[in-house]
């Protein structure tokens, strides 16, 4: 696994068995990754060998790549994100509950790959908080799955049970500071409102709203 | 028990607003407008279809793409003829190198320059084998949409075999970039080559078992017989070739009728079906596979009579020098230098189509003389073969619409360019 | 007797052949010529199916605009191009929707990537950018990188926000 290691949490809140709760609770996320799969173009093809027999993925337990976002834990952008697609891909990110992760598979993804053009997202973490990069054009079955072991590695060093405990807060400083809460929950977008209950945003997306309009 | 009387509705083409719909009827009283897409399991790609039902009935069905529009065109007039080709190979991407052949003839045909003997024979070799792959995604991804989901891990499982011949063959397992103007990229090893004959010659074997396993399946048939009817007449109308054409009677295959790369020479059928349905669209693409792995066996054997011979072209205006040979003769230094930097195509434009999975695939490229090209437009078949889903999916469940999608076959990287 | 051959024997001034480096016949047709040119092809000729309807922007060249089209015929198995240049910045040809259902979507795409009009054809929306895109992204004179692509994604959304807007003006604040 490279230079990942394991970082022992030397926070006094958290006893023994703070970290007994929250390593079983990490234990179960991180082997139960549902992937949710954004295949877009032709990472989209490695995605589903890698799903394949070959190089199976469910002995991680992520075989189950359901592909309504309400029931997957990581999204996997798996392609080239243009600006006209950027809207769902957004849309589908918000509509993922907590928690979720996202995975940045390929080059065009990461950075805008080969496509420095008009129509081009130049990296979906322009829209999208993400995890895990993984470089290739497209990269190999393999290296994703390394990707999904180093998220595995990722999620064993989090602390959901501070989370449960405190209610949600803004980003935590505390180890990787990545779950106290996923970064977009504060930032209202555009869907929030629509998709997760009124939460004050008008937006004007939903068809039964413009039915009471017209 | 309320008396509901079951009405037939006449749909117009496409058109709802010409529907007369009774606000009181229970079951036909109010059209739905649901989106199928952009991220949906069945729609192959980033494919939206805006679809208006009636109940589970389709009314008007109206796709839009674009949602993989990565401006391939315009990238081409920024970056010159050489280096866009691997962007060639993410077009259609389960397919690779046949995009690749095809620009590879539209430059030749432009710049009039000879490919070897070699080069040719490895060619088809490599066509071949890219077709039986993407129907083998055809075959896969369309059977899991309609539920058959075994299918899927078989035909993964043979391409995985197949990706690692390719690995070994050409550097990638795939968007390989392998056959360039001129000729193809490097020659072939033996022992990969053995390998492949041995794949090749195990492949039919597993036809026969695909076949077994849908084509006299209850299900397969009762979800694709006289579902997504084409006459040839729609066929023409519509601008669709390959196996799409085929499927409803009209013989035309570009290896056959306008060949290519030596295709003339090559003993082979061309299947044809009858009825025009999903169902013998299907047994098209099966047969096809078949006849690759005839076509493909045939250059196997005449790659092993033109042993030695030159697999790229030595036209040094147009192609670069072996590898190694720059560091060895001054003029070698110099023409790759020039065609790095400053390559230029004569002025005039070319297309040639060659026959891929999905239809007729070509380049049109029009050059001014510069090194700057003027014009690199891609003829892809996958856009004619969205163009036929609202016809075929008019007055149907929107169950069909996933055995229409899947028979039309389509990859939304070269219908969105 | 060719395609291109019959053509050239109906004798008319508009238009005429031109060599390709590829061999395909072609013929270079003025654009008042081109619509009876098109029911020729059609009715007479045998060419069952359009290939590609496509453009090339000669700037600064004038005419600018070059409209390229291809034909294939099945029973006779021929080709045929057909080049023809159209004035102006923003101009407009005769669609062939009519014969050839299925260029509908590929004069959609030289609306989209070009600005040429299709007189005709009922639907010319843009087909790859989104709709709300304001420029031709083919031209030569747009960037390759394309224009701000940041505000042109708010770009696409402002008539949401002005709708949602004008809503909280008719509702009042809500929390």
């Amino acid at each position: 696994m490279g230079s990942l290691k394991e970082i022992t949490t030397t926070d006094d809140e958290s006893g023994f068995m703070a970290t007994q709760v929250n390593e079983l609770m990490n234990w179960g996320r991180k082997n139960s990754l549902w992937p949710m799969p954004l295949g877009l173009s032709c990472c989209g093809i490695e995605l589903m060998a890698m799903i394949g027999p070959k190089f199976d993925i469910a002995r991680f337990g992520a075989e189950a790549a359901r592909f309504s976002p309400r029931q997957c834990d990581v999204m996997i952008v798996a392609g080239t994100l243009t600006w006209k697609m950027a809207e769902a891909a957004r849309t589908i990110y918000d509509q993922m509950p907590d928690p979720k992760w996202v995975i940045a598979m390929g080059v065009c993804s990461s950075s805008g790959g080969m496509y420095d053009s008009y129509a081009v997202v130049q990296g979906v973490d322009s829209i999208l908080p993400v995890d895990i990069y993984v470089p290739g054009c497209p990269p190999r079955p393999d290296a994703l799955i390394d990707a999904i072991m180093k998220l595995q590695r990722k999620i064993e060093r989090e602390n959901p049970l501070k989370r449960v405990l405190e209610g949600p807060t803004d980003l935590d400083e505390s180890g990787t500071g990545i779950f106290a809460k996923a970064p977009n929950m504060e930032v209202k977008t555009k869907r929030y409102g629509t998709y997760m209950g009124d939460s004050g945003m008008k937006d004007d997306h939903s068809t039964a709203r413009a039915k009471e309009e017209s | 028990m309320t008396n509901v009387t079951n009405k037939v509705l006449e749909y117009a083409a496409g058109n709802s607003s010409d529907l007369e719909l009774d606000p009181d009827d229970p079951l036909h009283g109010e059209l739905m407008k649901i989106n199928v897409g952009p991220q949906h399991p069945a729609t192959h790609g980033v494919l939206r279809l805006s679809v208006e039902l009636d109940g589970e009935t389709i009314v008007s069905c109206d796709p839009e793409v674009g949602y993989l529009h990565r401006g391939k065109e315009k990238t081409c007039e920024s970056l010159g003829w050489r280096k866009f080709l691997p962007h060639t190979d993410r077009l259609d991407y389960v397919q690779p190198l046949l995009n690749n052949t095809a620009y590879a003839l539209s430059l030749e045909a432009l710049a009039q320059i000879e490919v070897p003997q070699r080069a040719q024979e490895i060619r088809v070799l490599m066509m071949e084998v890219s077709r039986i792959m993407a129907h083998l995604i055809y075959l896969g991804t369309t059977a899991i949409d309609l539920g058959a989901v075994s299918m899927f891990f078989f035909t993964f499982t043979e391409r995985e075999k197949a990706y690692d011949l390719l690995d070994a063959w050409s550097g990638h397992r795939m968007n390989n970039s392998y056959i360039r103007m001129g000729g193809v990229y490097a020659d072939v090893d033996e022992a990969v080559a053995k390998s492949i004959e041995e794949w090749l010659r195990a492949f039919p074997a597993k036809i026969d078992e695909f076949e077994k396993l849908l084509t006299s399946n209850a299900i397969w048939n009762a979800r694709n017989r006289d579902v997504g009817v084409l006459s040839p007449e729609d066929c023409f109308a519509l601008s669709l070739t390959g196996p799409n054409l085929r499927g409803s009677g009209v013989e035309w295959d570009l290896r056959r009728n306008m060949p290519y790369s030596g295709y003339e020479t090559y003993d082979f059928d061309v299947p044809v079906g009858s009825a025009g349905d999903c169902f013998d669209r299907y047994l098209v693409r099966i047969e096809e596979m078949r006849q690759s792995v005839l076509i493909a066996l045939q250059a196997l054997d005449r790659l092993k009579q033109s042993k030695g011979g030159d697999f790229l072209a030595r036209d040094r205006r147009y192609v670069l020098p072996p590898h190694g040979r720059t560091h060895e003769s001054m003029e070698e230094l110099i023409f790759q230098f020039k065609v790095v930097t400053d390559m230029r195509l004569p002025k005039g434009s070319a297309y040639l189509g060659v026959e891929s999975s999905k239809g007729e695939l070509g380049f049109f490229i029009a050059s001014d003389g510069t090194s700057d090209p003027l014009r690199c437009h891609v003829r892809a078949p996958g856009l004619m073969n969205v163009q036929a889903i609202p016809q075929l999916a008019q007055g149907r469940l929107l169950s069909d619409i996933m055995a229409i999608i899947g028979s039309l076959d389509f990859v939304m990287g070269e219908v969105d360019r | 007797m060719t395609a291109s051959e019959h053509v050239l024997g109906l004798g008319w001034d508009d238009v005429s052949a031109v060599e390709e480096r590829d061999g395909m016949p072609t013929l270079q047709v003025a654009p008042q010529r081109l619509r009876e040119l098109l029911e020729i092809l059609k009715r007479d000729l045998g060419f069952e199916i359009a290939i590609l309807v496509t453009a090339v922007d000669h700037s600064p060249k004038a005419p600018r605009f070059e409209l390229v089209q291809q034909f294939l015929s099945i029973q006779n198995n021929e080709r045929l191009r057909l080049r023809c240049p159209l004035e102006g910045d923003n101009p407009s040809a005769p669609s062939c929707i009519d014969l050839w259902p299925g260029a509908a979507y590929m004069e959609r795409e030289c609306w989209d990537m070009f600005g040429i009009q299709f007189d005709g054809h009922k639907n010319l929306r843009r087909l790859l950018m989104p709709e709300a895109y304001g420029h031709h992204p083919l031209r030569k004179e747009f960037p390759h990188q394309g224009i701000e692509p940041d505000r042109l994604y708010r770009e696409w959304e402002r008539s949401r926000i002005e709708r949602a807007a004008e809503r909280e003006g008719q509702e009042g604040v809500n929390s």
